[in-house]
């Protein structure tokens, strides 16, 4: 049980009259990789970005590495700094260089020096393969370059778990695979990884348990292979026959 | 028309052959009224309303025969092309081009040809032109106001020391650039202020009545400048705020602060004011003003600010909070150097009018660079000079605020990080 690292119980949520949550209860464990689907407008994102308070819950709890997420910020930032976030717009800061969108964080957050930050920035973005791009600004990339900044950033914060929100849906089609191998490098690399994202081969490959959606509901919650050969519900029968 | 066209202007003529008739009408027509104002020598020597229209008639068949579709001739095409494509914008062509021929010789004999440079007195000026020696003579007190004569090296030694700082900051690297402008920022102001008030040991005290000319509104608007400035930026952070209080105090303090004129703030400011004020409590009246002009222009700097705010995408609040950045680090590194640089052009322009509201605290008696033109210009031995005046102090203002819209332009530029 001490394994659990991200636990919620009965999360319900709305925007204004519309229930965007309805009673999810989920649990995750350390190293494990969850792949969530589902048709747009299921709550697949609003469920991720509950998990790092970026949306606030209404009903139910949610704890991530032992705190419950509540109103006090300085909880909030202190789990914020341990769960990377990687966004589908990529959302780099494009007045800094690559290299400072990576250290600006370890620096002010966790108080590293300067010079020690920027290492650990190189070091991961030779992780990611855009090390000969540090000193560029973020316009001067590719999608696909950017995206993957974007995910050295979030790792410069050595997090215990990352969060990606549809990371390839803005990418050109050519770029989607070099994100991919990223994440899948990351994957194998024992990260804890939530992963909102329509790439089915991703999904077949690095998942450990796959989650459909729809309508704010955890439709089908089941171990990778079982979930593609065997799915139980309709509606995942037939969101699968379409998207694969 | 196209008949009218056919008949005067053949198409079996020679094309160069028209162009050459053409160009002769036209610098004929230029030729005309630029004697005419220049040596007063009427080239076409007709009497009455047709020698003013005459130029006009000729110069506009002239750009007629000009105009071709092609010619053989690239500046007759450029020609063609912007200025002379229709009869309808030859005309207008025609119209400006003779007056600035008509009024340019005016203009530069008044400021220049027929102008009184030297002299001591207004009896010195002879000429038609403008009399200079106004300025020249005022020229000290336009620049240091009331400011006691034997103590003016004080205020020459903070302009040079600000001068000097500014241009050191170009030669050195950015470390060192960057604690030179928190010195300009942060310090300078106060020692200047010590050094010009006499505050410091040893130093002659001179009342702040005593302030005034092109130094004063230096002193006013640099100060101003530096205050309403973060003011205004925390402003427009609190107008966004999620916490009633702040929100609806910045709101508040903003829509009041923008629904009142100036003037009245500093009527305000220094006839009111005192009255709220504790006895004991003593606050110059040039300080109260400087503060009414600061929390006006704050109120104003807040929304151009806000206006930047809210044009960046949400995403970049979300990444930096996803990173476990707290309010103030997400807005120092993340949101406030976007934001600023999106609205640098409203930044500058809330400066450029603060520089140039200035003059109005003569409504308080402070006699700031126009105050003293204002008051040289009613000194009964210089009656009648206003004109030269009030150029002199356009030209001025002029100088300061389009060096102030060129440092912002170039500001953008650097700052910018698009390719």
């Amino acid at each position: 049980m001490s394994n659990k690292i991200i636990e919620l119980k009965n999360v319900n949520k709305w925007f204004g009259e519309f229930q965007v949550l309805k009673d999810i209860s989920l649990s995750v464990n350390q190293k494990e990789k969850i792949v969530i689907c589902g048709p747009s407008g299921s709550g697949k994102s609003t469920l991720i970005r509950c998990v790092n308070r970026l949306e606030e819950h209404q009903e139910g709890s949610i704890i991530v590495d032992g705190n419950e997420l509540s109103d006090d910020t300085k909880n909030i930032e202190k789990i914020r700094a341990e769960v990377g976030m990687v966004f589908q717009q990529f959302n780099l800061f494009p007045h800094l260089s690559i290299l400072d969108n990576c250290s600006l964080a370890p620096i002010w957050v966790k108080k590293l020096p300067k010079k020690q930050a920027e290492e650990l920035a190189m070091q991961n973005l030779k992780r990611v393969q855009i090390d000969d791009q540090a000193l560029k600004f973020p316009g001067q990339l590719s999608g696909g370059q950017q995206q993957r900044a974007a995910i050295a950033r979030a790792l410069c914060m050595e997090p215990k778990i990352m969060l990606f929100d549809e990371p390839t849906s803005a990418l050109d089609p050519e770029m989607i695979k070099e994100v991919l191998d990223v994440m899948v490098d990351l994957a194998k690399g024992g990260m804890t990884m939530m992963v909102v994202t329509h790439e089915m081969g991703f999904a077949k490959e690095v998942a450990d348990n796959m989650i459909f959606m729809d309508e704010g509901r955890i439709v089908e919650k089941a171990k990778t292979k079982e979930f593609f050969d065997n799915p139980k519900s309709d509606r995942t029968k037939l969101f699968l026959s379409q998207i694969l | 028309m196209k008949q009218i066209e056919k008949i005067i202007k053949p198409k079996n003529l020679n094309q160069n052959t028209l162009i050459f008739f053409g160009l002769a009408l036209t610098l004929l027509s230029f030729l005309d009224v630029a004697l005419l104002s220049v040596f007063d020598l009427d080239l076409l020597d007709l009497k009455g309303s047709i020698s003013i229209f005459l130029p006009l008639i000729i110069g506009f068949i002239g750009l007629f025969y000009i105009r071709f579709d092609h010619t053989n001739y690239a500046f007759i095409n450029k020609i063609n092309k912007s200025i002379n494509n229709d009869w309808f914008n030859s005309i207008l062509t025609i119209l400006v081009i003779l007056g600035i021929l008509k009024f340019t010789p005016i203009l530069l004999n008044w400021f220049f040809f027929e102008a009184t440079f030297v002299g001591e007195a207004k009896e010195d000026c002879t000429g038609n032109g403008a009399c200079w020696v106004f300025i020249n003579v005022w020229l000290e007190r336009f620049i240091y106001g009331l400011y006691p004569n034997e103590e003016i090296w004080r205020l020459n030694t903070a302009f040079l020391l600000l001068i000097f700082t500014i241009i050191s900051a170009f030669f050195v690297n950015q470390k060192i650039k960057k604690y030179i402008i928190l010195f300009l920022l942060f310090v300078f102001p106060f020692i200047a202020i010590e050094l010009i008030s006499g505050d410091m040991a040893g130093l002659e005290p001179v009342a702040s009545d005593e302030w005034g000319g092109l130094a004063l509104t230096l002193i006013v608007s640099i100060f101003a400048i530096i205050f309403c400035f973060p003011l205004g930026v925390l402003l427009a952070m609190g107008r966004r705020s999620e916490l009633p209080v702040i929100k609806y105090f910045s709101i508040g303090f903003i829509e009041l602060w923008r629904g009142v004129p100036l003037i009245t703030v500093l009527f305000m400011a220094s006839n009111m004011f005192p009255i709220f004020l504790p006895e004991d409590v003593i606050m110059e009246k040039l300080l109260r003003c400087v503060i009414g002009i600061i929390l006006f222009e704050a109120a104003y700097m807040a929304e151009v600010v806000r206006g930047g705010l809210q044009s960046l995408p949400k995403g970049q609040y979300e990444a930096a909070k996803s990173l476990g950045m707290g309010y103030w680090k997400m807005h120092v590194f993340i949101i406030l150097p976007q934001a600023l640089k999106l609205v640098i052009p409203g930044i500058a322009n809330t400066f450029i009018a603060l520089f140039k509201d200035t003059p109005l605290i003569f409504i308080v008696g402070l006699l700031e660079f126009l105050g003293m033109i204002e008051l040289a210009k009613t000194n009964p031995k210089w009656l009648g000079l206003a004109t030269e005046g009030y150029i002199f102090a356009a030209i001025v203002y002029f100088i300061f605020c389009f060096s102030m819209s060129r440092y912002s332009q170039k500001l953008e530029k650097r700052l910018s990080t698009e390719r």
